[in-house]
This record gives structure tokens, sequence and C-alpha cells, in this order.
């Protein structure tokens, strides 16, 4: 009886794990409502997104990750930290926020290296205008051949102008009482402005009353061109296009005569947030948040349902009961446990189900099919994977279906986890990738033939390892793990064979060639033409089992190189940056599979399974 | 013998020599693009029938590698000679078939793309038309009569003449061109001050301009400037006042102001440009629109209005030319391909290409084949398995 419900005990936990890492946070009593705040709706990168993200992504561009640890050691949560770099530039200013740990870079400030590798923009003013020049020079060269200290330093400029961007979006950054100050320069237009006319006739004008609205204009025009999010919504909702920055909608206020409430509530809210007054701030973010509801409904169901998403973190609790679900399944091969495997084919259903909902509400956000840059391709080749795995799992049922689907799983959303490192996700596609139709059928396509080319080349490194180093292998089951394996690399031939002609097609509509030899073409074409090898090698009997297991493996390799390494060529139309860090770890796993392969080589005396007792 | 070579050449074991050789040259195309443009790699490792080394020596060079047109045709006849000795008709087999009558289309249509499709562009300025569209790489040496106001009279000597040298004579052209100097690529440099023997010609702009030649350019993203000093001289036998030398002139597409000189009582103009295809029908560019996002840099769309005018078929149409949604029009297909000029000029990319067809009926014969064949496995598969658990 105990051992029928050990699976659903298993999932009751993970679900009471998971009902823990989303409980809503909640705002104490005198508290400011920073989760309120958050939920604003904005416009940064030409997405309309909530505070929250804003927050989240800056952070991770000028910190490197998405919660800021104080001197002290208490955490800052991101939203809160914006709200400081937002509101109260002094205060924001000496956090330790942004991360450097280039020697060459903290040479240059005079700096020996340490222990300590983030520093707050105070401690950075003295060297602005170094950092900046640096910067600028290493802008005008192509990513790829920066070199480090380059990298570095255009990394570090990017960033101090993103914060300064921050400090300039809701206010200008040295604003106190704004509230009061928009006032005054609202009842200063008038004259000033009717001074400015009779400047222009040549006629004879008030130069107090001209100075006096000349300043004001320079000042917003100063903060709208600093600005980094563009806070103010357009009268016309269906316009996402015609977002502005406060500085630019103050200075419309010289035409209109009035400024706009969406203005008026964040002067408001920040006065209230310098002056410690949490009722007033939570007041008027209540207030806010009812306007947009009211005037921008669908940018404000979005940006909530967007924190929602970032609160609830799919992502990261998917990976948990990942490791959760191969921690089963290894207890169960070495206990032989039927009842663990179960659950662990439960605990990896309701991580797919997590994982489908994060996949999901990305789509939702965004509009688009699921897979539009690297990071999505992570998660969406972690999914593929982790379903054909469950549905060996399903035919099989030895847990090896699973452990792979679990593994894959893990391991593509930590890949996707350290691609998340240049900002939004979400961002915005350039004109060419602008189809849903090639997105959904071309890119899904290729995609999900990554996924089968990994979980081939997971099942041949089971097969390798457990072949190799275990006693527990037999023929049986080696035969039934070449079955998969030949299956999956079936299955990847269609979906890459297909995907790569329909890019192909694609290149057609949009470039007028079906071929162009660009790398990420060539990328796919090479799996294809490995696949198609494995198979004809197969039906010619020129290798069985062992050598299926073998070119699996280098599976692995040529997928890799397809999915990151073209990228990393710097050339061609795919061409998605330079990421210098990835590159050793590609190396190591290239190197890590052609390591197994001459393990499978071995003689199979010396593999300590199939040897007859 | 001849049937061992047929044995050979049908047999499975050259199909999976191919495909290994062709991974290996892809791959090697793929790495080789960090190094050189994309056109240089495509001539060097795919459009050849073998990778040479060295690559650019003019003397002693060996065959490394089968290239891809050598590799691509011999996988072509196995395909075909295999499915010919080999056919036999059965149910199990219709997936296989599919499979490989469609990619017999694919690789045929390639090779056959590869042989006759023409990529060229169009650019177009606000309101300019344009009845012709322009070679990316090739140019040619145009000799324009301006005698007639309303139509010019144009003989173009192709590059590749050019770099031959020697004398040209045409029976279109009254007079002979010497080839002096050829440049396939080079740097023009205005001299400050003009001094004989530096400047690179004796007439027209030439005159106070000397050309440094340069290595032919094969990093990416970068093209040749071509320029050729070229000798005016009447023909043998011409009458006496026209029978003096004219002098040289230094041609490039570095140069833009025209370049003109009068033969026998005609004005004539030269200039090097890019090579034409003329069309029967011309486009004018209305208007070129360039969107982004709000707030960033990031291209949201990009699209050309342009006006087709063919007097032969009676069109007079706007069309608009966009991201993703080509122009085709008579065997030809207009894509946005880029802008210049500040976001007012437009590039087409204008590609004639008779088989563009081929790969869309190949990927539905080869997705139907594959498809057909998994299912049967899998059908089989999945019974055995069955009765293996029920057992």
């Amino acid at each position: 009886m105990i051992k029928r419900l050990t699976p659903w005990i298993g999932i009751l936990i993970a679900l009471v794990w998971i009902a823990s890492n989303s409980r809503p946070p909640t705002t104490a009593p005198g508290d400011f409502d920073i989760v309120t705040f958050g939920r604003t709706p904005v416009l940064v990168g030409g997405r309309q997104k909530p505070l929250d993200t804003v927050a989240r992504t800056s952070l991770v561009i000028i910190h490197g990750k998405q919660t800021l640890r104080l001197d002290n050691g208490q955490t800052l949560e991101p939203t809160r930290w914006l709200a400081d770099t937002l509101f109260n530039a002094p205060v924001a200013d000496k956090y330790p926020a942004f991360v450097i740990n280039n020697p060459d870079v903290l040479g240059m400030f005079g700096w020996p290296q340490s222990e300590r590798k983030y520093f707050s923009f105070a401690e950075l003013t003295p060297f602005l205008k170094k950092i900046d020049e640096e910067g600028q020079k290493a802008e005008n060269i192509e990513s790829g051949k920066r070199t480090r200290f380059q990298t570095a330093i255009f990394n570090l400029r990017n960033a101090l102008l993103l914060y300064q961007g921050l400090n300039n979006s809701l206010q200008p950054e040295d604003a106190d009482h704004f509230a009061d100050e928009i006032e005054t320069y609202l009842s200063v237009v008038p004259d000033g402005l009717a001074a400015t006319q009779q400047r222009q006739k040549g006629q004879k004008f008030d130069k107090e009353k001209f100075d006096a609205l000349a300043q004001f204009v320079d000042r917003y025009q100063t903060q709208s061109e600093a600005a980094y999010a563009l806070a103010v919504p357009p009268a016309d909702a269906s316009k996402p296009d015609e977002w502005r920055s406060v500085g630019a909608s103050l200075l419309r206020a010289i035409s209109s005569g009035a400024i706009h409430p969406v203005v008026k509530a964040y002067a408001l809210i920040g006065d209230a947030y310098r002056a410690g007054d949490a009722d007033l701030f939570n007041r008027q973010v209540e207030d806010l948040s009812q306007w947009m509801a009211q005037h921008q409904p669908r940018a404000s169901s979005y940006a909530r349902y967007e924190s929602l998403f970032n609160q609830l973190a799919p992502f990261y609790q998917a990976m948990g009961l990942y490791v959760l679900a191969f921690l089963l399944i290894a207890a169960s091969w070495l206990r032989g446990n039927q009842d663990l495997n179960r659950a662990a084919f439960y605990l990896l259903l309701l991580a797919l189900a997590v994982h489908t909902f994060g996949l999901g509400s990305r789509m939702y956000l965004q509009g688009r099919p699921p897979v539009t840059n690297l990071y999505s391709s992570a998660i969406f080749i972690g999914w593929g994977t982790v379903i054909i795995g469950l549905i060996l799992e399903r035919i099989y049922r030895d847990g090896i279906g699973a452990a792979c689907a679990a593994l894959i799983g893990f391991i593509t959303l930590v890949i996707a986890h350290h691609l998340a490192g240049s900002g939004d996700t979400l961002e915005m596609l350039q004109a060419v990738l602008d189809t849903n139709i090639w997105l959904a059928t071309h890119v899904v396509c290729i995609t999900i033939g990554y996924s089968a080319m990994f979980l081939a080349g997971m099942l041949a490194i089971f097969y390798v390892v457990r072949g190799v180093f275990t006693r527990s292998m037999t023929h049986e089951s080696a035969q039934s793990l070449a079955r998969m394996t030949y299956g999956v690399v079936c299955f990847a031939t269609l979906f890459s064979f297909v995907g790569t002609v329909l890019g192909g097609i694609w290149a057609d509509q949009s470039w007028g060639r079906f071929w162009g030899w660009d790398p990420k073409e060539n990328g796919a074409l090479l799996i294809v033409l490995w696949c198609a090898l494995i198979l004809h090698a197969r039906w010619g009997g020129y290798i069985r089992q062992r050598g299926l297991m073998v070119m699996a493996l280098f599976g692995n390799v040529i997928t890799s190189f397809s999915w990151f390494g073209v990228n990393m060529l710097g050339v061609g139309l795919h061409s998605y940056g330079f990421m210098e860090k990835a590159f050793p770890w590609l190396l190591g796993f290239m190197l890590s599979q052609l390591a197994l392969m001459l393990i499978a080589s071995l003689p199979l005396v010396r593999w300590r399974s199939f040897q007859q007792a | 013998m001849l049937r061992q070579f047929f044995d050979f050449i049908s047999s499975l074991k050259l199909t999976i020599i191919c495909l290994a050789a062709a991974i290996v040259l892809v791959f090697a195309g793929t790495i080789a693009q960090m190094h050189l443009g994309v056109n240089e790699v495509q001539e060097r490792y795919f459009q050849s029938m073998f990778v040479w080394w060295p690559a650019e020596s003019q003397g002693v060079r060996i065959p490394i590698f089968p290239g891809g047109h050598l590799l691509g045709g011999v996988l072509l006849v196995n395909l075909i000679i295999a499915h010919l000795r080999r056919f036999r008709w059965t149910w199990r087999k219709l997936g296989i078939h599919l499979t490989h009558i469609g990619l017999i289309v694919m690789l045929a249509g390639g090779l056959f793309t590869d042989l006759f499709s023409i990529e060229s562009f169009t650019r177009l300025g606000p309101g300019e038309s344009k009845n012709y569209s322009e070679d990316s790489r090739w140019m040619e040496l145009a000799v324009i009569d301006e005698s007639d106001k309303a139509l010019d009279q144009v003989t173009a000597i192709p590059e590749a003449r050019l770099r031959r040298g020697g004398t040209i004579e045409h029976s279109s052209l009254p007079f002979r061109i010497i080839v002096r100097h050829f440049y396939q690529n080079s740097r023009l440099q205005m001299l400050d001050k003009p001094e004989a023997g530096a400047s690179a010609a004796t007439e027209g702009a030439g005159a106070r301009i000397t050309v440094v030649p340069l290595p032919a350019a094969t990093a990416p993203d970068a093209s040749n400037a071509v320029s050729a000093v070229v000798e005016i001289v009447p023909l043998p036998g011409a009458e006496e006042a026209t029978a003096a030398p004219l002098g040289t002139w230094l041609v490039s597409d570095q140069i833009e102001a025209p370049q003109t000189f009068s033969f026998g009582g005609q004005p004539w103009r030269i200039e090097m440009r890019p090579v034409r295809y003329y069309k029967d029908y011309s486009l004018t560019l209305q208007r070129f629109t360039h969107e982004r996002y709000a707030g960033t840099d990031i291209a949201k769309n990009y699209a050309s209005r342009v006006t087709l005018i063919d007097p032969e078929r009676s069109e007079n149409r706007d069309v608009l030319i966009y991201m993703n949604h080509p122009l085709r029009y008579r065997g030809e297909t207009f894509y946005q391909a880029g802008f210049e000029k500040n976001d007012t000029a437009t590039i087409l990319q204008t590609v004639h290409n008779p088989t563009f067809l081929a790969p869309y009926v190949a990927c539905v014969i080869v997705g139907a084949g594959l498809l057909v064949q998994f299912a049967f496995q899998f059908g089989g598969f999945s019974r055995r398995q069955k009765a293996a658990l029920a057992s």
C-alpha cells in the first residue's frame, strides 16, 4: 500500500515545493508597495513591459545577476533597486551594482584585483570620462575582434549608460520636489512662450521670462535624450510606437498647455518615495495602476501577466524538478524499485507542465512562435527532448528515456539561464525575422531536429558509460538502447531535413536564393548529411550497434556546432554576436564527446558489461 | 570492367563516401568564412570541381579535395543509376523511393540554379526609373555613342575581356581600344600637382589621378575597385583627319564624373560600371520607408513602393516590395535587400532563377517520403514492442 503511494507522495512534495516558491510577494503594512509599482507598463527596446522586467534585465546587464547584495549583507529585490535608481539616485549611486572582473579595467582606475568585484556608481564617477572614451573606441571595433579589455570596458560603458538612462527615465536625475517643479514649469510656459515668439519676430521681449522657460526646456531636453524607458503612453492605445519619455512629454506641454497625467503620477510617486511616505506612495501607485488599466488595458494586462511570469520563474522551478526526477530514476536503478521509476515519470510530467507553462507564457507575451532567439531555442530544445524522452519511456519503461529527458531538460535550462545575460529575452525581432509562418515552421522543425540529435547522443552516452563502466548492461538492454537511438535518429533526420529545406524556401522568399552557404545553413546541412550517413551506413551493414552509438555521439558534436559554433564564427546572416564566454564550454563539450567516442571504441573485452561470467 | 564500374558507381559505398566527403567540405567551407567572403568561399569550395591548394597561385596547384559540383554530380549520378538498376516496386519501399526521387529533383535543381541563375541588384533613388539591374560583382566598360540625342548606342566590353588585355575591335566602334593596364582591385589617389608620369592617363579625370594597384579583395564584406587604363586609337587605314591617337583614359567604378571625347566629330562617353541586365519593363521608386521600433535602432520593416511599367503587356501598376514579400514578374524576382543614401534610396536584389520551384517540389516529395518510411518502420516497431511487453 505504502509502495503504491510512493509516486503520489513524491508528486505531492513537488507540488508543495512549487507552491511555496510561487506564493505571491506581500507588502508589509507601512512598507512601499513595490510589487504593484513593478507591474506598471513602460516601453523599452520597442516592447511594452512591466517595470519589474526592466529592473531584472537591467540588473542582469549591470550586475550580472537579478538580485543585489548590499555591503551590509542585505539583499535588494530588483524592483526595489529600480525604484531607488529611478527616484533616488544619490542613494542608488552608493549601491555596489557594477560588476567589473577584468584586471586591466581595474588597473586603469588604479585598483588592484581583489576579492571585490562589485563597485558603486559613486566609486566610478571620477573615471566616467575615461570609460566613455575607451568604450567608444571599443564600440568601433567589430564585436568578434575586441580584446578582453575592450569587451569589458565596452560592457561597463553600456552598463553606465543604462544606469544613467534609468536615472532620467521618470524624472531628471537631480529632481527633488518634482511635482512642484512641473507646476512651476507649467506656470512659466505662457509668458515664456510669448517672449520666445517676440524674440523670433525680432521684437522686444522679456529676457527673464524667456530664460525661465529656456532653462526648463534645456533640462527636459537633456532628460529626454538620456531616458532609457519611454514611460508615457500614447492617447491611442493601439499605437504602441508612440510612447514618449517623460522629458519629451513635458516638452509637449508647451504646445498643449497640460501635463500628461502619467508624468504627474510618477512625479508624486517619486516625491513620496524620497520622502519615505509609504502611504502616499502606495495610494499614488494604486491610482497610476488604475489609470493604466483604464487607458492602456492591453499593455496593462500584459504587464501584469509578465510580472507574474517573472515572479513564478517557471524555468527555474522546472530545473529543480528535473534534477529531482533524475535522482529518483538513479535511485530506482540502484534499488531496482519500479515505484520510484513511476514517481520519476509523473514528476517529469509535472516538470514538463511547468516548462510548458513557461514556454506558453513567452509565446503569449511575445505573440510569436516559441523560438525567436538563442535563449528561446535552448528552452525549446529542452522541451522537445523531454517530450520525446517521455514517449520513449512510455514504450520501454526502463528509466532510460526518462533519465535522458531529465538530464537534457536540466542542462538546456542551465544553458538558457546563461544566455539570458544580454538582457531582455523577449526582445523585438529584426524585420527579416518578422514572419510568424516561417518562425513557426522552419525554426521549430530545425529545433526539434536538434532536440532529437541531442537525445540520440544522450542515449549513446548512457550506452557507453553503462557498458564500459558497469556490469549492468545485458545484450537485451543494449539492443533496446540501440533501437531507441536508431528511432530517434530517424526522427531527427525527418525534422532536420524538412526544417533545413523550409529554411531554404524562406531564404528564397526573402533573399531570392534557396541556398547561400551561410554558416547557419551549413550547420543545418551538416546535421542532415550526418543523419543520412548514419542511416545509410546502418542500412548497408557498415555499422552495427556500437558504430551507431559512436556516430550518435559525434552527432552531439555536429549539433552543438550547428547550434552554437556557427554563431561564434561572427559571420553570416544568422550571426547573433560573438559569445566569448561560451566558447570554452562548447569546446569542452565537443572534446568530451570525442573522448567518449574513443572509450566506446575500446575492444569489448575491456568493457565491464557483456562479459560472460 | 564496365560492370565493375557500374557496380561501384551505383553502390551504397559510394553514397557513403560522398556523404562523408560532403560533410568535410561543408565544414571546411563554413570555417573558411571567418577569413574569406562568402562569394569567394562559394567559388573555391562549392561551385567548383576541386578545392585547390594553394588557392590563388598562378603556378602549380594541386587539387586537395573534391569540390561541391563534383560531389553533387557524383551523388546525383549515384542516386539515379542505383535506382535505375535496383528499382523494385513494393509498397514497403514507397517511402525510400519518394525520398530519393525528391533528392534527385533537389540536387539537379541546385546544380541548375548554380549554373543558370543570375543575381543582380536594382538600385533606385527617389523617383528614379530603371529598366535594368546591375551585377553585384562583375564590371563592364561601356563605350557609348551619344550622337543620337534620344537614344544611346552602347557597346559593353566585359571585365574578363579587359583583363586579357590587348587590342579590342568591334563592328559598332569606329576606333580601336587598347587596354594599357587592368587592375582587378585598386585605390585611386588625387594628385595635388599634375606631375608627368605619375598620372594614370593623359585625358579625362585620369590626368589628375594616380592608381595604386591592390591585391584582389577576399575578406568578408570587401569588394574590388576595378580600374583600367585604355587608349583610343583610330582604325588602321582611317582618314588622315582622324588618324592621330586620342590619348589614354582611366576608367574605374570609383570615377563618377562622366568622361567624354569626340571622334570623327561625334560625341562619345566611356565608363566602367557594373554589368547591366536590361529588361522589357521598368521600375520607378515612389517611396522607400524604413521603420524602427520606438526608442531603438532595431529595424521593424523596410518597404519600397514602386511603379511597374511594361508597355509590351500594358502593365502600369504600383507594387509594394517588403521583407519576405518580393515582386515576381516575368521570370524575375525583386527582393527588398537594403537601402542607401540616408534611407531614401532602395536596393532590390534581382534574381533570375528558372528552377526556383525545384526545392519546393523536392521538399514536398522528400518530406512525404521520409514520413511514409518512418511511419512504416515505427508501425512495425511498435507492434513488436507491444508483443514484447505482453510476453
